[in-house]
């Protein structure tokens, strides 16, 4: 493995190294909110900022992977109405937790990249759409951020004499998984339940209210302050071509040391397994969910052999998604996990469409009765024809997120499955291990 | 035109759409079915229940014909595997927590679940988990809940929101668990809920009054017109072995759409009221006694004779045309002009201005369109829900509506401004605005104006309705149910109609029952013969006919006089007089106590007639359901009065002959407004407490026998007089 010491934290992690890092202070003395000033000083055509983000190559980080300035671009900024941005950190894709890092320990970044983002397509109010649950920590610091910056005169009407208005407001969601989908959460913003809209039309059009919005993630903004201060090729050198910049890799499972870690795109997942201590206890790598629950199920030696950017994970037959790796070594019961990942998508479905609302709750129980021992060998193409007929038939992708898990897990262990129906409920890797499975 | 429409190709046929339209309005244009629960042509677009997916080239999911906007060479399968797998899908998932009890289903054969389920669904399922339970909702006496049954596509809860403008119905929940909720146990009170039946694809949401009572496929179905209200509603009547069962809406985009008024539909229960006369009855002594028909008619004949110029004949304005016709044919036989419809009218000063006949000056559809309108004296919601329902889609759309009313009525939708003014306010709070009108203008208030007009305290909210009335291009003044029972119609009438001719603003009027149109174009008023045509010597109107007795009195149509009249003490006029003959449905205490004579009469649902309605749409329907007992249709039982009266002309063999005649008679009328030049003196009579709003299920007699109505929040008010 290369050294990876100067490779570390290079963007959104930055001042994390310096006591304090969520302070106005601490931001400002790694360069934080310069971008920011030299923009109200001068007033750049917007178009330069948005050309800017896109030859960064920075994709959006809330697991879509799309083009953030070519989303920029879609605003129509010239329109005469009010214009709205979206920052979604309603995180809840299981195993994800980048957000609620960058929320306690760099949120200045978050305000000046939403700062620079309105600028850029000319929206004069923003939301910081946090969910619930981070009520106790990341609220707070995101508040006091908002504060500190207010008081700086870096935000609000007319800032600093520039003509340029923007307001940002932070919204705390109630909880649930599907207001993370962009147009569900613009509904709960709205104070509706989050139901997911149907598209188009699409929020750069009618979003928040019905006026054109921008949403995109708290990654995705908390990279523009950085990337316009180093420069798009900077930013853009640090991955291999289709994936710029930096991830913030959420590490949990079965690793010696789950813990968040910024890391160019692009690195072996061998190498961040190394990073993060290895595997725990010592234990083999049976696969990996890299990027959220809601993406295909990968066997540990094809991820071995796999680098974390957007192509590769590609092909390797999932995605990046959120960049959040869920590690699992060979005790893990592959009937078990996937019965437990259903069971979230079986309560997180927001009832809307009638293949997700009916068909999570079918998948969930039949693997359950999998594992009361209560299986038919049948059911095995049962269960997979219920995934693929939610798959492709919802209004959101949450149906298509609810499917990839039973299909990829039936795909790379289905004798674990088989093996659990032959023997009454029995688990393959109990059976093997013996008293050295979980 | 040609840049209106896009080229596109469903199953290999190319057919032309309208730009931006949905794709599943192409398809049924094209007559390629889509299978579809959640959508419907009156709601918003849900896309929820995923039945109308289909494979659209190029496209990597099948798409929701529903929610797919048409492009230009898009190529769509409705039928391809691709798009039959996908729906096929949908209907598994619908249902594996779908009950299956159709057997004891009320929605069973009409329900769109079971008609879809033989064409997409398997024959076993493959579900083999608990089913889901839902726990069911009292609704209130009109809807039942089966909620198990639902299958979450949200028409309902659509409906209560758009069309109905408060949301009384709502989804709660997550996941498997949403369910349609009032969220705070109340039931559904809106005048128009009962329409959710009709939207609910499923047996979620049926009838409570029809529920357990038959099968859609044993029952025959006849077109009606409901007597209601002035709207002239469309119905259905579905009937069973002669029974009316239930009333359905037919649609008519003309006139009500696809709704019907709550009124509309469960009015129906009251012809089988337990005081529905059945046999024809004489009063003997202090004895009444059933009597055959020959004998009845004879001896209301000649009794009516006996006192022929002495007596006056009362028709009520839900009657039919053609009983209305008949039976002002008889007053005027019988040497009077005694005959009115208008029973709960006070003020007849002005009455030789009357318009032709009372309505909106405008088809029903238009008032979708209306940019400006100000309302006098209306409890519409009461008094025409359809109007309602038409005039909310104009004021969402940015009509300006204003409302001159003696309380605060609910409406729900954004209203320009709202006059809170007594029944003694209202003629000076109405001067004031034509007072404003007139200085926005630059007009002058017409002569027989001034002075009341001179003396108005004009504020700024009257300007502010003077000048909603001079923008935009269609604007109306009305005058409701309620100014027409205000002691100052006449003053009223005369103002707004100098309003609506200084703004150039239509004048119209919502008058009560289904068929005052019918009853002026019929002659059932004392000024006025068939056609308009203008009487010498007017007869009296039915204030004075029930304010001091006459010798004898016919009623027709199931008159109440103390709550179908003006003054509940009339009864006791009736009481006095030497004969009251009654042709009615219904043989009440009230009836039996003043009359001589009662011949029963077929309701509404059981005579074929004609309706006009607040358009002068003429609208004729034929009986749907067989006579109770001994009753005969009001035109053949008026008929042979005639006769026996040795009236000429009177040799109708069907009501159709009737109808010919008034159609003959009304042949060259044009249609006229109000055209009157009455004074209006600030000084005035009318008394705090007189001004009755008469509830929604109290209007007619039919209405106030439907028990199921009466069981709502509305049936349960009780009448306040402003």
């Amino acid at each position: 493995m290369i050294d990876y010491t100067d490779k570390l934290d290079l963007c959104v992690f930055e001042p994390l190294k310096l006591e304090r890092p969520w302070t106005l202070a601490t931001y400002r003395s790694i360069g934080g909110y310069s971008v920011w000033e030299q923009i109200l000083k001068d007033k750049p055509p917007r178009e330069q900022i948005i050309d800017k983000v896109k030859a960064s190559g920075l994709r959006g980080r809330g697991g879509a992977g799309f083009p953030t300035g070519v989303k920029w671009s879609f605003m129509p900024r010239n329109s005469p109405v009010q214009k709205y941005l979206v920052c979604n950190s309603d995180e809840s894709e299981p195993g994800t937790c980048h957000d609620r890092d960058i929320l306690r320990y760099n949120p200045h970044a978050v305000i000046e990249g939403l700062a620079i983002a309105g600028y850029a397509t000319n929206s004069t109010v923003a939301y910081n759409y946090i969910r619930g649950e981070f009520l106790g920590e990341p609220v707070p610091r995101f508040e006091a951020a908002l504060a500190e910056a207010y008081a700086a005169g870096l935000l609000g009407k007319n800032v600093r004499d520039s003509g340029v208005d923007f307001d940002l407001h932070t919204f705390v969601g109630a909880g649930a998984y599907i207001c993370g989908e962009e147009t569900a959460l613009l509904e709960s913003l709205e104070g509706k339940p989050g139901k997911p809209r149907f598209k188009p039309p699409f929020p750069a059009n009618f979003g928040v209210y019905g006026a054109p919005t921008t949403i995109n993630n708290t990654l995705s903004y908390a990279s523009v302050p950085t990337i316009l201060r180093k420069g798009p090729e900077w930013f853009a050198k640090l991955g291999p071509a289709n994936s710029g910049g930096t991830m913030i890799y959420s590490m949990s499972g079965h690793v010696a040391r789950p813990r968040n870690i910024e890391l160019p795109m692009g690195i072996p997942f061998a190498d961040l397994l190394e990073l993060n201590g290895g595997m725990k206890g010592g234990r083999k790598l049976k696969a990996v969910i890299p990027g959220g629950v809601s993406v295909p199920v990968v066997p540990g030696e094809i991820m071995m052999k796999t680098n974390m950017d957007y192509d590769s994970v590609k092909a390797a037959g999932s995605a990046l998604g959120t960049g959040a790796a869920i590690v699992m070594d060979e005790t893990t019961c592959m009937v078990r996990a996937l019965e437990r990942i259903s069971r979230f998508y079986y309560a997180e479905s927001c009832g809307q469409c009638t293949p997700c609302r009916e068909g999570t709750g079918w998948m969930n129980r039949l693997l359950k009765r999998f594992i009361a021992g209560e299986g038919r060998r049948e059911e095995l193409a049962l269960l997979l024809d219920v995934a693929n007929r939610i798959e492709g038939h919802t209004i959101c992708a949450f149906g298509d997120a609810a499917a990839w898990p039973v299909q990829s897990f039936l795909k790379h262990y289905r004798h674990e499955f088989e093996y659990m129906i032959d023997h009454g409920g029995r688990s393959l890797v109990t059976e093997t291990l013996g008293a050295r499975a979980a | 035109m040609a840049d209106d429409l896009v080229n596109i190709e469903v199953d290999g046929v190319a057919i032309k759409a309208k730009k931006g339209e949905m794709l599943i309005r192409a398809t049924d244009a094209a007559g390629a079915y889509v299978p579809r629960f959640c959508y419907h042509e009156k709601l918003s677009i849900a896309a929820n229940c995923r039945m109308c997916l289909v494979e659209i080239e190029k496209a990597p999911k099948p798409m929701p014909a529903c929610a797919t906007p048409v492009a230009e060479g898009m190529k769509v399968f409705t039928k391809s595997p691709r798009a039959i797998g996908a729906q096929r899908a949908t209907m598994e998932f619908l249902l594996i927590n779908h009950p299956l009890d159709c057997p004891i289903c009320d929605q069973g054969g009409e329900c769109e679940l079971q008609d879809l389920a033989v064409g997409f669904g398997r024959d076993a399922s493959r579900y083999d988990e608990r089913k889901r339970s839902v726990q069911d909702e009292n609704l209130g006496p009109l809807i039942a809940t089966d909620m198990t049954r639902c299958i979450q596509c949200t028409r309902c809860v659509r409906f209560t929101q758009e069309i109905a403008g408060i949301q009384e119905l709502g989804m709660i929940g997550r996941g498997e668990n949403v369910k349609v909720r009032t969220y705070i146990e109340s039931t559904v009170n809106h005048e128009l809920s009962g329409n959710v039946i009709d939207l609910c694809p499923v047996g979620a949401l049926v009838s409570k009054p029809y529920r357990f009572s038959a099968r859609a496929w044993e029952m025959s179905s006849t077109a009606l017109i409901s007597p209601h209200d002035p709207v002239g509603t469309n119905l259905f009547a579905h009937t069973l072995r002669g029974k009316l069962m239930r009333v359905v809406p037919r649609e008519n985009e003309a006139i009500n759409e696809t709704w019907i008024a709550d009124r509309d539909r469960f009015s129906y229960e009251g012809i089988y009221a337990a005081d529905r006369l059945q046999q024809p009855m004489v009063r003997r002594g202090g004895e009444w006694v059933e009597t055959d028909w020959e004998s009845a008619l004879l001896q209301a004949a000649e009794g009516l004779k006996a006192r022929a110029a002495d007596s006056g004949v009362l028709v009520s304005s839900c009657a039919t045309l053609e009983e209305l016709y008949l039976a002002q044919r008889l007053a005027r036989g019988l040497g009077t002009n005694n005959v009115d419809h208008r029973l709960r009218q006070r003020d007849f000063r002005d009455q030789a201005a009357d318009p032709v006949f009372p309505g909106l000056g405008m088809p029903v559809a238009d008032v979708d369109a209306l940019d400006a309108l100000l309302v006098i004296g209306s409890h519409l919601r009461r008094e025409a829900p359809i109007l309602a329902h038409r005039l909310r889609k104009a004021g969402r759309r940015g009509a300006q509506v204003s409302f001159l009313n003696p309380a605060q009525f609910p409406y729900l939708f954004p209203v320009q401004s709202y006059r809170v003014a007594g029944a003694a306010e209202m003629v000076a709070e109405l001067a004031a605005v034509l007072g404003a009108a007139a200085s926005a203008t630059g007009k002058a208030v017409p002569a027989h104006l001034a002075g009341i007009v001179g003396g108005a305290q004009v504020g700024e909210a009257h300007r502010a309705i003077a000048q909603s009335l001079l923008s935009g291009e269609k604007r109306a003044v009305w005058l409701g149910a309620l100014a027409g029972r205000h002691a100052r119609f006449a003053d009223l009438r005369s103002l707004a109609a100098a309003l609506a001719a200084l703004t150039g603003a239509k004048l119209g009027r919502i008058a009560e029952g289904g068929n005052a149109a019918g009853a002026y174009l019929a002659g059932a008023i004392p000024h006025r013969e068939p056609g308009a045509v203008a009487v010498q010597h007017p007869g009296l109107s039915a204030r004075d006919m029930l304010g001091t007795a006459l010798r004898a009195y016919l009623l027709v149509g199931g008159i109440e006089p103390s709550v179908d009249a003006l003054d509940p003490e009339s009864v006791r006029t009736l009481g006095k007089a030497e004969l009251v003959v009654a042709i009615t449905p219904f043989a009440s205490p009230e009836m039996k106590a003043v009359a001589h004579v009662l011949l029963p009469m077929c309701s509404f649902a059981e005579t074929s007639g004609t309706y006009v309605n607040c358009s002068g749409t003429w609208q004729s329907q034929q009986g749907a359901a067989a006579p109770v007992g001994a009753a005969r249709p009001g035109w053949k039982i008026l008929r042979v009065l005639g006769n026996l009266l040795n009236l000429p002309g009177f040799e109708y063999q069907s009501s159709e002959e009737v109808l010919a005649e008034v159609r003959a008679r009304c042949a060259s009328v044009v249609p006229a407004g109000y055209q009157g030049s009455h004074a209006v003196s600030a000084a005035g009579a009318a008394e705090p407490g007189t001004l009755v709003d008469v509830p929604m299920y109290q209007s007619d007699a039919v209405v106030r026998r439907a028990p199921s109505l009466q069981r709502t929040r509305e049936g349960r008010a009780p009448a306040v007089a402003y």
